[in-house]
């Protein structure tokens, strides 16, 4: 890659290019040519000599294009002398179709207070297309109370296998862990008072009251809700969800319907298991632990539960349910026509489903110290 | 009377058309007729707006402005129960068949028939095969369509689109991923379907050869200005058309 340049008497800027000119050791800097051509005064012509070139590809091709745009600017004329027949095909065939002005992006940021009017008509616009859904699905709901809505039975004997059964072990784990955790957590504290035995409380009430139903929940946003949500997703990308609007098939009775079916009846159950999977890894600390008999632990933990407390549970659990597979579907359904959406929507509904779970739990708690239960 | 009969041969029927993506128009003042049995294309460059097109004739997209009128019913205007009976009449085929991927060939093609007829299962069976035969598909009953090939997919994409023997057919870009015999033969089942069971058939291609060898009526569209250049049969078009865009298009920038 070899460039020298010389002024020619008559206004000319001579540039002979010599060597092999590949993409490998990348174009040589245009700048110091430039500026010659920027500093000599009159110039009316810049001749490229090709003669001595060796092996070339586009990078040759790159650096040319390069120049003739500086001197096109400087209205100096560019000629290319004795270069290979392919460079010149190559050249005009870049020049031939005239760079379209409109087809670049606006670039820069906008101004501040269009980038928060925008945001602000975007969640507007967000809010009402998920109130939307929810109305729609709600609907949905209505007309399968009615014995009207249409899903195919098998789909949602299907999902609730997909969503119950093969839950089982992830929720095993995580709920003796978290009974695990929170009678280990207690045990340091009532310790000190001796007062071990109150671990069975705690972990019964923690476990039945609250952390049975919000671990299933969370674990299921992010197993099955973001599944639903990668599912719609994709059937939107494939447009099968366009198939089954012109059939006059609603998506939201057949695609929507089983899948929230299938968490609500399955998320109680899961919730139910979890608590007492829970209890157990609490009796594993108490016994192996705390020196407490099983005997013991298990009485404790009977006359400190009441129906009162699991029922608290199961019905926050079916809340979450609704909650899941209500932002699985709505994101999924939401989603745009790439393989990059597809996964935006996965993630955001994970994101969706454990703010909702957050949020609905608080407030369930809250109304429950209300009303006394 | 005159037109009553206009009516009655008049099965498709676009008004001054504006399809946009919130204020982006992508194509304005769209206007023609497609009489029944006819074989009609929508032709243009890519990204012309004829896919966006056919998503407002078969019901996905609201269009900005104007009507679709199938048979005089106004398909944007009617009531929603009226609507679905509209669209419970066309077999839309899709660019990639969108095949519903949890389910077999057969429940694919069967899913319209369990749901708008009251035949037994021993007959959407055979209506099924017989569908699929249709299509040379015999035999992949129970084939999910990740199992088979994207030519195959779009075949029974074809056979679900005519499970319930619709009077409208469209098509997004039928041959599109084809290779050339597999197109033809795709052309030649679109022209029998039309000889024989007198179906309408609405067709979105870019292909010349498909164009050519099936249309007897086609739109053109001009993606710069955004709005139907020309009607008429493409041949027509081509031998007696002036305009610069259509010539070349017609005669892939040979004349």
């Amino acid at each position: 890659m070899d460039i020298s340049f010389s002024l020619d008497t008559d206004n000319t800027l001579v540039v002979r290019l010599g060597g092999d000119w590949n993409i490998e050791h990348g174009p040589p800097s245009a700048e110091e040519l430039q500026k010659k051509i920027a500093s000599t005064p009159h110039l009316e012509k810049v001749e490229f000599d090709g003669r001595e070139l060796g092996e070339w590809d586009s990078s040759l091709l790159a650096f040319l294009i390069k120049l003739k745009n500086f001197c096109a600017q400087r209205s100096i004329i560019l000629t290319c002398e004795c270069f290979p027949k392919g460079v010149e095909r190559l050249l005009h065939l870049a020049s031939a179709v005239p760079e379209k002005e409109d087809a670049h992006k606006k670039g820069g940021r906008a101004p501040f207070l269009l980038r928060v009017g925008e945001a602000t008509l975007e969640t507007v616009k967000s809010t009402g297309e998920m109130l939307a859904f929810i109305g729609e699905a709600f609907l949905a709901l209505l007309k399968l109370l009615g014995g009207k809505a249409r899903f195919r039975r098998c789909d949602l004997t299907l999902l609730i296998q997909e969503c119950g059964a093969q839950a089982l072990p992830i929720i095993s784990l995580v709920s003796v862990l978290v009974g695990l955790i929170l009678a280990f957590v207690g045990a340091v504290q009532l310790r000190l008072f001796g007062a071990q035995i109150y671990v069975a409380d705690l972990v019964g009430i923690g476990m039945a009251r609250e952390m049975g139903g919000m671990m299933t929940a969370i674990v299921m946003a992010g197993r099955t809700g973001a599944a639903f949500a990668a599912q719609l997703g994709t059937m939107e990308v494939n447009e099968e969800i366009d198939a089954l609007k012109t059939l006059g098939i609603s998506p939201m009775e057949f695609l929507v319907l089983p899948r929230m079916l299938a968490l609500v009846l399955m998320l109680p159950l899961l919730c139910l298991y979890a608590d007492l999977m829970g209890i157990l890894g609490g009796g594993i600390i108490g016994v192996g632990m705390l020196n407490i008999s099983p005997a013991e632990y298990l009485n404790e933990t009977v006359s400190a539960l009441n129906l009162t407390q699991f029922a608290g549970g199961l019905i926050k659990a079916g809340v979450f349910g609704v909650l899941v597979a209500l932002s699985g579907c709505f994101r999924g359904m939401q989603c745009g026509r790439s393989a990059a959406a597809v996964g935006e929507a996965a993630t955001s509904s994970v994101v969706t489903a454990i703010v909702a779970i957050i949020v609905s739990d608080a407030l369930l708690t809250v109304l429950y110290d209300i009303i006394g239960i | 009377m005159e037109n009553h009969a206009n009516q009655a041969t008049a099965h498709i029927e676009v008004r001054d058309l504006t399809m946009a993506y919130d204020s982006f128009v992508i194509q304005r003042d769209i206007s023609f007729t497609v009489k029944r049995a006819d074989i009609f294309v929508i032709m243009g460059g890519s990204g012309c707006g004829k896919s966006t097109l056919l998503r407002g004739l078969v019901g996905l997209k609201e269009p900005a402005k104007g009507q679709v009128l199938y048979d005089g019913v106004s398909l944007w205007d009617c009531e929603p129960t009226a609507k679905q009976a509209i669209m419970r009449r066309f077999g839309v085929l899709y660019q990639g068949g969108a095949l519903w991927s949890s389910m077999t060939l057969a429940e694919n093609v069967g899913l319209p028939l369990v749901e708008y007829s009251n035949l037994n299962p021993a007959q959407i069976t055979e209506l099924v095969s017989l569908k699929l035969s249709l299509v040379g598909l015999a035999g992949f009953e129970e084939f999910y369509p990740s199992e088979i090939s994207g030519g195959m997919r779009k075949r029974a994409g074809l056979a679900r689109a005519m499970a319930l023997d619709p009077d409208i057919l469209f098509f997004d870009e039928p041959s599109a991923g084809l290779d050339p015999l597999s197109a033809r033969r795709l052309d030649e089942l679109i022209l029998e379907l039309r000889d024989s069971l007198g179906t309408t058939v609405v067709v979105v291609s870019h292909e010349l050869a498909s164009i050519f060898a099936i249309a007897n009526n086609s739109v053109f569209l001009d993606g710069e200005t955004r709005t139907m250049i020309a009607v008429g049969n493409p041949n027509k078009l081509l031998a007696e058309s002036n305009d610069p865009k259509i010539r070349s298009f017609l005669t892939r920038g040979e004349a």
